[in-house]
């Protein structure tokens, strides 16, 4: 148990550490390799936290996707941050000082790590879940049992968003896969 | 990347493992951590990193932009289709009780092929995302370096 605290005691101080970093820094190659630093720790977090599912898709998602989106964006724009003006700064400063504010002043009202007398471990569903799930469905694993029986219909809404966003992203930029050569050949 | 070897080498030995861990996660998803989403990401993971050493034009040959869009779209029906399915059967959408004679088969069933059109989907998906963000502005693939796209 005092692993873990110290564990995620060092974690968050890198993340912490990986975000002023990513503030100071005005070239952009480096940020986007920071951003997936801080994905790699934010994943080694939810492991620590036993949500490897969340890991799982953080560690591939965050740290190697999107980090690659953002360098193959870097080749169509400028990987250099442009100046802001001291005055934009300070106002950027306030903003974030008060959100962080007003986040840490409602975290206050959530229960403790672990707490038993949550919603989490009170409510009658979650014993439905795991107590009849090996009657019902007969599968070790409850995550999946929920998501994919109990909440197939929110699964599925969740494909078919993934499915609209991959569709809307191919009709703004998919018209570039056609070799332009060829269609210009067949416009002459 | 083609002078880079060590690079080249190290990634054609580890591209195996991780579609094989992508499978396992997939397929392995009613007994251990992960699923259908998980999976999915991480094959992207692979092929990404295939096209990034490799190059995007021989990652769009060996997996094609045509065939992502089909099987994107294929693997949401598969999702909805064993809910319909299952209606067929006489049961109510995604109601996979019925997709066997025995219920906790049919949910066994349904499970497995929901989990794999999410999977699909998702591998597709983020995929395709991929090779449009690469693939843009430049005429040819590998002889400009990202860089001097404009």
């Amino acid at each position: 148990m005092t692993t873990d605290i110290a564990l995620n005691i060092v974690l968050l101080s890198f993340m912490a550490i990986v975000g002023l970093a990513i503030a100071r820094l005005r070239n952009l190659f480096p940020v986007a390799m920071l951003t997936g630093l801080y994905s790699l720790l934010s994943a080694s977090l939810f492991t620590l936290l036993d949500a490897v599912d969340v890991a799982l898709t953080e560690a591939a998602v965050g740290a190697g996707v999107t980090t690659v989106l953002f360098l193959a964006t870097f080749g169509l724009t400028r990987a250099r941050e442009k100046p802001v003006p001291r005055s934009r700064t300070l106002i950027g400063l306030c903003v974030t000082v008060l959100t962080g504010a007003v986040l840490i002043y409602a975290s206050l009202d959530m229960p403790h790590f672990g707490a038993a007398d949550t919603p989490v471990q009170q409510h009658p569903l979650r014993d439905h879940y795991l107590k009849t799930v090996s009657d019902e469905i007969d599968v070790p694993n409850t995550v999946t049992a929920v998501l994919g029986s109990y909440r197939g219909y929110d699964t599925l809404g969740e494909v078919v968003v993934v499915f609209t966003a991959g569709i809307g992203v191919l009709m703004l930029l998919g018209v570039a896969w056609r070799r332009p050569n060829k269609s210009a050949e067949r416009n002459r | 990347m083609r002078e880079h070897t060590v690079l080249r080498v190290v990634t054609k030995l580890l591209i195996a493992p991780i579609i094989l861990f992508a499978l396992y996660v997939q397929f392995h998803g009613d007994y251990s951590p992960g699923g259908g989403f998980q999976a999915g990401v991480v094959f992207a993971a692979a092929i990404i990193l295939y096209a990034l050493i490799f190059g995007l034009a021989e990652a769009r040959r060996a997996v094609s932009p045509n065939l992502l869009r089909i099987t994107g779209a294929l693997g949401a029906l598969i999702f909805a289709g064993t809910g319909v399915y299952a209606m067929l059967r006489g049961g109510n959408f995604l109601d996979y009780d019925y997709l066997a004679h025995d219920a906790i088969h049919g949910q066994h069933y349904g499970l497995l092929l929901v989990e794999f059109g999410v999977g699909l989907t998702v591998v597709s998906v983020i995929t395709s995302i991929f090779y449009v963000f690469a693939g843009r502005g430049r005429r040819n693939d590998d002889e400009q370096p990202p860089g001097d796209a404009r």
